[in-house]
């Protein structure tokens, strides 16, 4: 699989942001996860949510709490595939300010004080498309972002974003589902770079979670077609959870379970209290722990 | 125009469900192999005879197809211009066009296989038709209403039970149709082995825009037939009202290649397009995505949808079908609006001349009837699609009206 070389000439839209960045920070992560011999853990939390401070500040927490990749969601009105908790999160967002511009900004501060951790957007098209699609990927480049996740771009949409994200060197990381079939899977992957993201169950996120068997079985078939880095989402909820999907997989994506834990600190007004951030990056202590502590398997 | 005019309005959409830029399939990818199945499926059966014959039934013997084109007598005296004709697509089972896609899309669920049905409805119109479709299939069905909505149609959520179907209220977002069909997607996602999701407009991932369209075209077909009769030729002028734009792809699609024939859509312009409510998402909304389709809608600069308002629960919806923002570019069809109280002057006007209580969705395009048929001499005609009744409106049009009930 080839991926475009974020050490090439066009790496330089990284201007001036701290320190400058080794070149693939995903594919460097996995890789260097690979040799220590475990997974990843993959954190998300929604711009913005509950405030653009709060949010910052357990950004800037979270490599130090244990996270391996950062997921940011962009906040959207109308978010398809995501259960009550994300729809929420993203309506406290846009009400707190959030625009798609407001998150890269937020990653350009992130990024000066850390060079290392993959960034990637999680989102919608809409936002992207009404920022205007190769601005947005340049743009996002320049700010340290490292990959794309736009759930409403299947492959046969992609042409729309494809040749943007590659311009900029953008990976853009592709959701495989359990009804995504065998005839299909190459289809889907071959436009795929960075990792492979699972959606370990036919359904929204934060809803239900995917039998040990299932995934057993499902990760071996995606494998059998790609030698990307795969990542199990959707439904991981527990450190226990968390440590399994890593061991079968090559990483474990917890969204939903943080940003219920970061809801239930807010206040009555749905505002941030002092200790939001530290119980949100506890939990990703927590988290962190059982994945560091599960080896996976030769 | 600046763009090149086709040689066919009638070709579309092409492999990739675009009509020009907009359709497509831009859906989650748990559901993309599930929408190339409905597509499949969809191009199986159209071209099975005993499949069109048995839908061709259906609307014979339980909608009362073909729906009589009535001469509006009163009305066109009244106006004083154009004779003014009502497709009488209210004298529908069900009280409303929406049956006739209804029925093609159950036939089509069966013919797949799928044992449960989940459909969105703003005003109730397409819950009810779904509802009575589903109960005549013995399937279970969910219906998804906005929480405001159900408020405000209270007859027809009434209606639905009593079908047997089951009401989930949607509180997410405004609670109106654009919330109800994001739950719809998300109860889709979550239950792809079983269940067929129903769409009741020409929206959504293709081939829905498609499929309604092709099934609610035997409107404008029978329009075509029963003018030819009655008049010896085409019809002027089409006019009828756009929420997400069913009932008028379904009149005009069979006429988009006769040039003389000019199309009238009329979109809500709730308390005014120059206020921020209304559900005028060609005349004042701009390209984006949502719900599977590239179309226009109501956004604001950042590409948050915004809020559509609407007297009209039917209307009230901030995006339209892709085939209606293509042919909006191009300039085949004009799309008009007509304000809340407009339609409720319409509303009124319609039931007083012509002894018909019209649904508040045609009353917008009977608003725009008003405006057009005293410019227009004695010997055009105008052919409006008098897409549903009123019944399930006299209660909020009575609350408008300052009347108890």
């Amino acid at each position: 699989m080839s991926r475009p070389d974020r050490g090439a000439p066009q790496a330089s839209g990284e201007r001036g942001a701290g320190p400058t960045a080794p070149a693939g920070r995903i594919a460097a992560r996995f890789a260097a996860l690979q040799r220590e011999g475990r997974g990843a853990l993959v954190t998300y939390l929604q711009a913005y949510d509950p405030d653009r401070e709060t949010s910052l500040a357990i950004l800037r927490g979270l490599p130090e709490a244990g996270a391996d990749v950062i997921e940011i969601g962009v906040p959207f009105t109308d978010p398809m595939a995501d259960g009550p908790s994300i729809q929420r999160a993203a309506l406290r967002a846009l009400k707190a300010g959030a625009t798609l511009a407001g998150v890269l900004g937020m990653v350009r501060e992130f990024r000066a004080g850390d060079a290392a951790t993959p960034v990637v957007l999680m989102g919608y098209y809409n936002p992207i498309f009404a920022y205007g699609v190769a601005r947005f990927c340049a743009d996002a480049a320049a700010a340290g972002v490292d990959g794309l996740i736009v759930v409403d771009v299947p492959p046969e949409e992609a042409d729309e974003i494809e040749p943007h994200a590659k311009a900029a060197g953008l990976d853009l990381i592709r959701l495989v589902a359990p009804t995504t079939d065998e005839a299909r899977l190459p289809r889907v992957l071959a436009a795929t770079s960075g990792f492979v993201y699972y959606v370990s169950i036919t359904g929204i996120t934060g809803t239900r979670s995917a039998t040990r068997e299932a995934l057993a079985a499902a990760i071996p078939r995606i494998r059998r077609h790609t030698g990307l880095p795969l990542a199990i989402g959707f439904g991981i909820r527990t450190p226990q959870q968390a440590a399994e999907a890593a061991r079968l997989a090559d990483g474990a994506v917890v969204g939903t379970a943080l940003v219920d834990t970061l809801a239930a600190s807010l206040d009555e007004q749905g505002r941030a209290r002092p200790d939001t951030s530290r119980q949100v990056l506890d939990q990703v202590r927590g988290l962190a722990l059982a994945v560091r502590g599960a080896r996976q398997a030769g | 125009m600046s763009k090149p005019l086709p040689n066919s309005f009638r070709q579309g959409p092409d492999a990739r469900g675009r009509f020009g830029e907009f359709g497509g399939r831009f859906v989650a990818e748990t559901l993309m192999p599930l929408i190339l199945e409905v597509e499949r499926a969809y191009d199986e059966a159209k071209r099975d005879a005993a499949f069109m014959a048995e839908w061709r039934r259906l609307l014979a013997h339980y909608v009362g197809r073909p729906s009589p084109l009535w001469f509006a007598e009163r009305l066109t005296r009244h106006l004083g211009g154009a004779k003014v004709y009502f497709k009488r697509d209210e004298l529908n089972h069900t009280g409303a066009h929406k049956i006739n896609a209804v029925l093609g899309q159950i036939l089509l669920a069966k013919r797949m296989g799928k044992r449960r049905i989940i459909a969105e409805t703003g005003a109730g119109q397409h819950g009810v038709a779904t509802a009575t479709a589903c109960a005549l299939f013995d399937l279970p069905c969910t219906v998804f209403m906005g929480a405001t909505d159900v408020e405000r149609q209270q007859p027809n959520v009434f209606r639905m039970k009593l079908l047997g179907a089951e009401i989930r209220p949607v509180t997410s977002g405004a609670a109106t149709l654009k919330d109800a069909m994001n739950e719809a997607l998300r109860d889709w996602v979550a239950n792809v082995a079983d269940t067929y999701y129903c769409i009741g407009t020409v929206a959504g991932p293709h081939p829905y825009p498609m499929m309604v369209r092709d099934f609610q075209s035997v409107i404008g077909e029978e329009v075509r037939a029963q003018l030819e009769a009655a008049e010896g030729r085409l019809p002027d002028a089409l006019v009828a009202a756009i929420g997400g734009g069913s009932n008028a792809m379904g009149l005009f699609f069979p006429f988009l290649d006769d040039p003389s024939v000019r199309m009238f859509g009329v979109e809500a312009a709730g308390r005014g397009v120059e206020t921020e409510e209304h559900a005028a998402s060609l005349s004042r909304g701009r390209p984006g995505v949502l719900h599977g389709n590239r179309t226009y809608l109501l956004q604001d600069g950042d590409g948050q949808i915004r809020e559509a308002h609407s007297i009209s629960a039917g209307l009230d919806y901030p995006g339209v079908g892709p085939e209606h923002a293509w042919l909006h570019e191009l300039g085949r069809v004009e799309y008009v609006s007509a304000t809340d109280e407009e339609a409720l002057a319409a509303f009124q006007l319609c039931a007083r001349l012509e002894g018909i209580i019209p649904a508040l969705e045609p009353a917008h395009a009977l608003a725009h009837v008003v405006r057009l048929a005293p410019t227009l001499p004695e010997d055009r005609i105008i052919v409006m699609n008098l897409c549903g009744r009123g019944d399930k409106d006299i209660f909020a049009v009575a609350r408008h009206l300052g009347v108890e009930m």
